[in-house]
């Protein structure tokens, strides 16, 4: 298990390090006796920090180091202790050296309590989605052992992680000088009945937990050997068997697992979390690099929108409408930045007192994304290597990611086992070419009344004028037929936005770009309607039609919302049922504010060059 | 499964990744061999990772000061694996008289070996080469990252390298430089014996000692020298390597020759 050690200059990280290799025994035989020998001669103290001295230089000889591994055992576990010094290129650094930790030590002095870099390295493991921490409150020798020193510590600094989302395993009183609590408890502080230091660590939860989450097959080559075709790649999560039914994102192809193989041959009937492995499938699909493997009943999600708290540490900075390279697992896909708030320097901890469109180097910042194309992913506390990335300029690695937000929904799956995807040789592509333009999902929500319908004929007729095919797919008109069986039911609702994504994806697939005019109150159901489409590989954009429910209720053309609230019509949107605005849709259009024709020409100009060849 | 076996499954099922993603992401790659420990659990995780057909060339730089034991070793694996193996020796040098028995060891292996090496990768072309160094070797491989670019000249420039996190690697390279990929930098010298052990892999009889002296790394022979040893099996060898505390390489010649020797030569495209 590696574990990484921070904590501000001075709070005695070095001493603590030294103290638990010599308690755990694993410093070399007479190595302590050297040293303090050799500061008997200097006419020094002996200090613990110096084992760790010793021991860099060692290591670093003339060359300047990054990052230092040291290691230590326990008699339950082996350690790795990453410590990450370095002030210049500070994130660069800490992050090669931390990111690879399963759990952090944060050591604040008792007599100084947090400062500067206990804060900065707080929101530093907060950035790497290290979850695992242990606050050491060190040098409790220094205030006469008292809890309450202790207690004002633990209060501030775990308000302080609270505030970052992150909640410390345990807050152990220590004193690496005299080396109380951390190897065993002491009896200096009898108010303390936690575990010592060391035992807390030991109760840290090795990562190979991912065994138990859902299964994250990322593919990372295809091989031919002898005719057959095997799909490689490391297992990031849960658990695959000869047999099991894989489902493979983003194109929502599904097929069982034949065999697993293994050089020299031997016969594996499962693999876990962490295994790089070899499968063959019984049915012949179609899967390349990148492709997500999962079961079913517990998929990814799919988008082609990344919300995400983003750590810069490009010398160029992060710009809104710039375009990077998004790489997560094996997935690597063009992107562009839409949008940026709280940015942070994680240098100073301040935060930027104005709206910034850039990023900087050591900045943390809220970003959202626009992928071209659909991206597999999961959020990261749900399955962590699955919702985190990184982004590249060039050959440069730019930045890093850690997703949240992503809207989970259950895909419908194939009931009869005898259905087969067929792929045509007419590629979208080709279609596109023919067309001059790519297919897409144009998708209108907002309240009844709020100008969906107007913008949607709007639309339509202002792209047909350009040559391009389109159609708009109108709530009341498909319920007059392909939907005639579907009432206002939540579910029945529910099944009718279903059949819209599907039919829209079908449409878009055929170089169609579909424009759909409904309520869709729902945002799993709208997050469902963008997975389907993006699994067509075709364009998918939600235009939130926004006027306030007032406004909507004066307009009131069909007379419905009258209805609702003489109770004649029920479960009516924005009356007696609710309407979920979009979180954060590819364009608002604000209908109270502009004409009909105002809302299309914004439309369009945001819509046109999405749907230009060329721009997959 | 016991702890041990779990650290050696974690540090082969890493290394097959980084095996994977370099096949993936370089067109043109090659392989040195040198027939040692090392080398061989390589050649075997690359077995492992592309399922018993490794899809690169081996190669090896000849010295002309070879054990013939491992001459031997690389005929006999060239039939046994089904391997390509490129033999490359720096014959200018040679015929310019550079030797042992001539010049101080770190010209002889600057000339014999890196420059060589340079020779084989300007008249392959390759764009990566994949090598066995592991971080517990020398001081100066603890700050190698595991995919780590050379310029065109072969240096290593390590104040300026890039950062790696996450299982993602920048991995473009420019015209004429080449990326060294370097898929044991986690493991040991402990680990990479348990390893030979447990999947039975074959090595140079060298290693086994005989007549109560045995060789811990291999190089050069006018300049590899044994040491005392009577561990004539591999768990004889873990044993040993768990109770000595003198480095591996101590054997090595051009190591000592002056100091930060290794560092000067590995600066220069030295491995």
């Amino acid at each position: 298990m590696k574990i990484v050690f921070v904590g501000h200059v001075d709070h005695g990280k070095s001493t603590l390090i030294g103290r638990i290799l010599e308690g755990t025994g694993s410093l070399p035989e007479g190595k302590i006796e050297a040293l303090r020998a050799s500061c008997d001669a200097q006419g020094r103290r002996f200090e613990y920090a110096f084992v760790l001295d010793a021991l860099a230089e060692e290591q670093q000889q003339n060359v300047t180091i990054d990052t230092t591994q040291i290691h230590f055992r326990t008699p339950s576990r082996h350690y790795v202790i990453i410590d990450a010094p370095g002030h210049e290129e500070f994130l660069k650094n800490m992050i090669t050296g931390a990111a690879s930790a399963d759990a952090a030590v944060v050591v604040i002095a008792a007599d100084e309590g947090a400062r500067e870099q206990s804060r900065r390295h707080g929101q530093l493991l907060s950035l790497l989605g290290i979850r695992q921490i242990i606050v050491a409150v060190n040098k409790m020798d220094l205030v006469n052992y008292a809890e309450s020193a202790f207690e004002q510590i633990e209060r501030e600094y775990g308000a302080f992680l609270r505030g970052l989302g992150l909640t410390a395993r345990a807050f152990t009183p220590i004193s690496s000088s005299t080396g109380a609590n951390v190897i065993r408890n002491e009896a200096a502080m009898r108010w303390y009945r936690g575990p010592a230091l060391l035992q807390a660590i030991d109760e840290f939860q090795p990562t190979q937990s991912a065994e138990a989450q859902p299964l994250r097959f990322p593919i990372q080559d295809v091989y031919r050997i002898e005719n057959r075709r095997i799909l490689v790649g490391r297992i990031e999560s849960g658990t695959l068997r000869v047999g099991d039914q894989l489902l493979f994102s983003p194109h929502h192809k599904t097929a069982r697992v034949a065999t697993i193989e293994r050089w020299p041959a031997s016969s594996v009937e499962s693999a876990s979390s962490g295994e790089s492995v070899g499968i063959t499938l019984r049915d012949q699909i179609f899967i390349e690099r990148g492709h997500i493997a999962s079961h079913e009943a517990e998929a990814p999600v799919e988008s082609n929108r990344v919300h995400a708290k983003v750590f810069w540490i490009g010398a160029e900075p992060l710009r809104t409408g710039a375009r990077y390279r998004l790489k997560l697992v094996t997935q690597n896909v063009e992107c562009e930045v839409v949008a940026l708030s709280n940015v942070v320097d994680v240098a100073t901890l301040d935060h930027a007192a104005t709206e910034r469109t850039e990023l900087r180097i050591n900045e943390v910042g809220e970003v959202t994304l626009q992928t071209r194309g659909p991206l597999v992913l999961d959020n990261h506390d749900r399955i962590p290597t699955m919702g985190r990335f990184v982004l590249t300029d060039g050959s440069n690695l730019v930045g890093g990611g850690i997703i949240s937000g992503a809207v989970y929904t259950s895909s419908k799956t194939v009931k009869s086992e005898n259905i087969f995807w067929s792929e045509s040789e007419i590629t979208a592509e080709r279609r596109a070419l023919r067309n001059q333009h790519r297919g897409a999902v144009v998708w209108l929500t907002g309240l009844s009344g709020a100008g969906k319908s107007t913008i949607a004929r709007g639309l339509e007729k202002e792209l047909f004028q350009l040559s391009m095919h389109t159609y708009v797919l109108d709530g009341d008109n498909l319920r007059h037929g392909l939907n005639a069986n579907l009432g206002f039911a939540p579910e029945d609702r529910a099944e009718n936005i279903r059949r819209v994504s599907e039919v829209a994806k079908l449409m878009a697939d055929a170089g169609t770009v579909v424009i759909t005019s409904f309520i869709s109150p729902y945002r799993v159901a709208r997050a469902r309607a963008r997975a389907i489409a993006l699994q067509a590989g075709a364009e998918f954009v939600e235009i939130f039609v926004d006027a306030p429910l007032s406004v909507c209720e004066q307009r009131d053309p069909k007379g419905l919302y009258r209805k609702a609230r003489s109770g004649k019509l029920q479960g009516f949107t924005g009356i007696d049922a609710p309407y979920e605005a979009p979180d954060d849709p590819e364009i608002i259009v604000r209908t109270h504010e502009q004409t009909p024709a105002e809302s299309v020409y914004q439309i369009l100009t945001e819509l046109l060059p999405r749907l230009r060849l060329g721009t997959t | 499964m016991n702890g041990e076996q779990t650290h050696l499954d974690a540090l082969e099922n890493h290394s097959i990744f980084i095996l994977r993603e370099a096949n993936h992401a370089f067109r043109n790659m090659a392989m040195p061999w040198s027939m040692g420990k090392d080398s061989n659990v390589l050649l075997w995780l690359s077995l492992k990772a592309f399922l018993g057909k490794v899809p690169f060339p081996l190669l090896h730089i000849d010295t002309t000061y070879e054990f013939p034991e491992m001459l031997e070793f690389r005929e006999w694996a060239m039939k046994h694996y089904g391997i390509t193996v490129i033999v490359k020796v720096n014959t200018e040098a040679r015929e310019r008289g550079i030797g042992y028995e001539t010049h101080d060891p770190v010209t002889v292996t600057y000339e014999l070996k890196t420059i060589a090496l340079k020779q084989a990768i300007a008249e392959h072309q390759w764009d990566a080469l994949i090598t066995g160094i592991r971080r517990d070797e020398d001081p100066t491989r603890a700050k190698e990252r595991y995919f780590s670019p050379r310029d065109s000249d072969s240096e290593w420039h390590y104040k300026h390298q890039p950062p790696q996190f996450w299982g993602q690697f920048a991995m473009k390279n420019a015209p004429g430089e080449h990326v060294r990929v370097q898929p044991l930098l986690d493991w040991t010298e402990v680990d990479v014996w348990r390893y030979i052990e447990r999947e039975k892999i074959p090595i140079p009889p060298l290693y086994f000692a005989q007549n109560g002296k045995r060789y811990r790394s291999l190089g050069c022979r006018p300049i590899t020298h044994p040491i005392e040893s009577n561990a004539a099996t591999i768990a004889e060898i873990i044993a040993e390597l768990e109770k000595t505390r003198s480095s591996e390489r101590a054997g090595r010649a051009q190591d000592h020759y002056e100091p930060h020797a290794m560092q000067k030569l590995r600066a220069k495209g030295f491995m």
